[in-house]
């Protein structure tokens, strides 16, 4: 696979005569090293198009999931927000929503996502910094006052402890006299990219992806309007993974999902069409907009042909997706709303579903509230300026996209067939095989930028010796001692019965085969902590020690 | 033959961003140091308990969650308690310039941010780490 060169590091190449560093030839490749030529012509694509296209809104779902895509309905814009404590993140809410955005988005801090309360040795000096820190029910009915959870939908980035989240979701909607089957929104919960990619987890990789099982199952009975999993490629790619490593471990995750919910008993068509998808949208701009066409071609195929799914709506590909943070630069911060504007254009062009645009400032700090207004006002020209939205899929056709949407889609295959060898994604992850190949290509890119062979404007190249400084915002040290007090708080006042008969059933269920969902909602209900929850799980199947390999 | 620089790598806090670290890494394997990386997840303590027991010239610590101003300082207090206050302790991440200067106003070394070549950091290493000048900083 051409992208997968491994070895010694590139060496700088220099001069014969006087030993001063050479700029290399550009590179005419994408960046999964695809080779690309100078012209596409009709030879460049192979017979059958037209069946390996479809009709938009039919299998395969090439050009889209829609037939009349963003003419009947534009994308949902949803920005993640979160910061501070729950009382910051709802008025943050409170504001984009007021600014037309369509749908929520939860960012959490990192003690939360790691399943630690604000009091835990662990969560020193993280409280409220990357996110909002949700550590009982009472956060989370703050973090939603005032917002009619029957009206919005929302998207909840959490994986180790989402079991909880959810729970808290469902609980504060029953305060509002909501029923779980009115909630519309999505759980993140993918917990094999965590192992892949992002990190962040609390139990081994087995009892984790457990875990979302029983979420997947729980939502089929419970919540009909609810995304249970949103199979995430971002963290695969910001992780260093080319566009077709992103592809290909993503899919791979959503077959080992399939697979586990098919082991229970469950039929295909119970729960696929609840499957969603998160793809990040990068700098090369065709290759992007073939990923997502691939992408929904490679699932459609799947689900229909391997897993037997009879429900049109199991093969379609949903996603949603975000630009890309890792190529937004510290230096000349403004450039970078030119990069989301361009990248948020190659995922509407690609018929993404939801998008979050990044925000200039987010290699700095979590964005500001001008600067997260600039982000979403981006998405809004996109949509009602530039004329895009009135055509669907309007580069079918094209030789170099289509030539190029079959090489990433057969890229992405031969990854998915060396997966399938090795027994499975769970068995290819606890080899470290993702892990190693996303490393490899964050070195390789890391060398060809230092060579010269990759320009990042304002780094590498076009930089400017003028300092540029944007507002940041600034996270107050005091929510961490806030948060504590309130954690405690709640875990005085609550009721100690209803609080020790929750957590003894829930350590119970986690010792059987039972579906974990209802126990750990009766234990929000009686206010039992993030990180007391989490410890239950923490005590039943062990932490998760990941080997240090570079 | 001189000793090759010795050089722990390591993650603190929850913080799981590891693309950088790992690519530091492999570029100071690259550069002919000797590199031990700590894996994610680590305390203040466990970083330094690793830098003592690897007997090395320099901490690079990876920190991309914003708590670089609690952790930072830890690991350069623990790192003086246990007699190896000489070992350079630099780093790099999402660090605003103003918290960089006052790092390096407490003895944390050069810190880098985002946009740095691993040319460069290899070069501070070489020039500053204890076994790279035969003293301390």
């Amino acid at each position: 696979m051409a992208k997968t060169e491994t070895g010694p590091a590139p060496k700088v190449t220099r001069s014969p005569e006087n030993g001063a560093p050479t700029t290399p030839p550009p590179l005419f490749e994408t960046l999964s090293g695809i080779p690309v030529q100078p012209l596409y012509t009709p030879a460049d694509i192979a017979p059958g198009l037209e069946e390996r296209l479809g009709k938009p809104g039919q299998f395969p779902f090439t050009r889209g999931l829609h037939p009349e895509m963003y003419r009947a309905r534009v994308w949902t814009m949803r920005q993640f927000a979160g910061f501070g404590t729950a009382e910051h993140t709802n008025q943050r809410f409170h504001y984009l929503l007021a600014q037309g955005m369509t749908g929520l988005s939860t960012a959490f801090d990192m003690p939360t996502l790691m399943g630690y309360d604000p009091d835990h040795a662990m969560s020193f000096g993280e409280v409220g910094r990357e996110g909002v820190a949700v550590s009982s029910l009472e956060d989370m009915e703050i973090l939603f006052r005032g917002i009619p959870l029957d009206q919005v939908t929302t998207s909840m980035t959490i994986n180790a402890p989402a079991v909880v989240l959810l729970a808290m979701y469902v609980a504060v909607a029953e305060k509002q006299g909501i029923p779980p089957e009115k909630l519309g929104g999505t759980i993140q919960a993918d917990m094999l990219k965590e192992f892949i990619a992002q990190k962040e987890w609390i139990c081994p990789p087995r009892p984790s992806v457990k875990i979302c099982v029983d979420m997947i199952e729980w939502c089929a009975k419970h919540m009909p309007k609810w995304n249970s999993i949103s199979i995430s490629g971002y963290h695969i790619r910001e992780a260093g993974a080319t566009a077709v490593q992103e592809l290909a471990f993503t899919i791979a995750d959503g077959i080992g999902y399939v697979e586990e919910c098919r082991k229970r008993g469950m039929d295909v068509d119970e729960f696929a069409p609840r499957l969603s998808f998160f793809w990040d949208v990068h700098n090369d701009f065709f290759e992007e907009i073939a990923k997502f066409r691939a992408g929904r071609r490679i699932w459609a195929k799947l689900m229909k042909d391997r897993f037997q799914a009879k429900n049109p709506r199991s093969w379609q590909l949903r996603t949603h997706a975000q630009t890309a943070g890792v190529s937004l630069t510290a230096q000349q911060p403004l450039n970078n709303v030119a990069r989301v504007a361009i990248q948020a254009l190659a995922a509407v062009l690609g018929g993404t579903q939801s998008l979050h645009t990044n925000s200039m400032d987010e290699t700095l700090a979590l964005p500001t509230e001008e600067a997260a207004t600039v982000a979403l006002r981006t998405q809004q020209i996109i949509a009602h300026e530039t004329g895009v939205t009135n055509v669907v899929d309007p580069f079918a056709g094209s030789y170099y996209l289509e030539s190029l949407t079959d090489r990433v889609e057969e890229e992405a295959m031969a990854y998915i067939k060396r997966i399938d060898e090795m027994g499975g994604i769970i068995q290819a992850v606890e080899r470290g095989f993702p892990q190693k190949e996303i490393a490899d290509s964050a070195y390789r890119f890391q060398m060809q930028v230092e060579r010269g062979q990759r320009t990042i404007v304002g780094v590498n190249r076009f930089g400017g010796d003028e300092e540029v400084s944007i507002p940041v915002l600034k996270i107050d040290p005091e929510i961490e001692r806030r948060q504590i007090e309130r954690v405690r708080s709640v875990r005085a006042k609550r009721d100690a019965g209803k609080y020790e008969t929750a957590m003894v059933a829930l350590r119970d269920a986690c010792m059987s085969d039972k579906n974990l969902v209802p126990f750990v909602l009766d234990a929000v209900r009686a206010y039992a902590t993030l990180g007391e929850i989490s410890d239950v799980f923490r005590e039943a199947y062990g932490v998760y020690r990941e080997p240090a390999v570079f | 033959m001189a000793r090759k620089i010795r050089v722990l790598v390591a993650k603190a806090g929850l913080d799981g961003h590891d693309r950088g670290a790992k690519v530091v890494a492999s570029a100071m394997r690259d550069g002919g140091f000797e590199v031990i990386y700590t894996g994610l997840h680590q305390t203040p303590e466990m970083i330094v308990q690793a830098a003592v027991q690897e007997d090395v010239d320099a901490v690079a610590l990876s920190i991309l969650s914003g708590a670089h101003m609690t952790l930072f300082p830890r690991v350069l207090e623990l790192m003086k308690e246990k007699g190896i206050g000489d070992v350079l302790l630099t780093g790099g991440g999402i660090i605003p310039k103003e918290d960089m200067a006052a790092l390096k106003q407490i003895g944390v070394g050069e810190l880098f941010g985002p946009g740095t070549t691993t040319g460069a950091i290899i070069e501070y290493i070489k020039n500053s780490a204890r076994a790279g000048t035969g003293t301390a900083r």
